[in-house]
């Protein structure tokens, strides 16, 4: 069954573009969100989730059926998680 | 600016201090243009690879280069984007990894 994979990453961040690249020719369905191009209630509520996975607010932030948390671009823990 | 203005204008300053651009030109090209992006919308340059609060003096350890830059081109040969590197890195003198976050998460107010 496809996994439900969510991306917080940054319009300008050069990790999150290739982690989203890497996705996509993988087959891997995902959905994502710029936090950075978000504004109000809406930036302060994905802030706070993302802080909830991961406390250093970094990215790209990866989150698996929304319990896998992967930060950063790893292949191997990305593949694994989404069991391809 | 343009990104190639910008690219040459880092490229005389950083060199001589020990700090070259990434080999992978296009990626390099792409952080100019975030860089310029970052500058137009928030005043000064964050780094692309970090959530900038928009507040400069808030911001001030992330303006590009940023303050974490030296320790993590001393243990990783990278900055935390891949922007700039040592000349070792950029020759596969060592291995390339994952830079981690460094920022302590308290310095992030956004």
């Amino acid at each position: 069954m496809a996994k439900n994979v969510f991306l917080y990453a940054l319009s300008t961040c050069i990790h999150c573009k290739n982690t989203k690249e890497f996705l996509d020719n993988k087959n891997i369905d995902f959905d994502f969100v710029y936090v950075d191009k978000l504004t109000g209630d809406e930036r302060e509520k994905a802030i706070e989730e993302v802080k909830k996975y991961n406390p250093k607010v970094s990215f790209p932030t990866i989150v698996i059926d929304g319990e896998k948390i992967i930060v950063g671009l790893n292949k191997e823990e990305i593949l694994e998680a989404c069991g391809k | 600016m343009t990104p190639e203005k910008l690219y040459e204008t880092l490229k005389k300053i950083q060199e001589p201090k020990g700090y070259y651009f990434n080999r992978n030109k296009t990626m390099v090209m792409e952080l100019m243009q975030s860089l310029l992006e970052n500058k137009d919308r928030y005043g000064y340059m964050a780094c692309p690879c970090r959530l900038a609060s928009g507040n400069q003096q808030d911001d001030k350890d992330i303006i590009c280069p940023c303050v974490y830059r030296k320790q993590d081109v001393i243990e990783f040969g990278s900055c935390y984007c891949g922007l700039y590197v040592s000349k070792e890195w950029n020759e596969d003198k060592i291995v390339h990894i994952y830079v981690p976050e460094r920022r302590p998460p308290e310095k992030m107010k956004c």
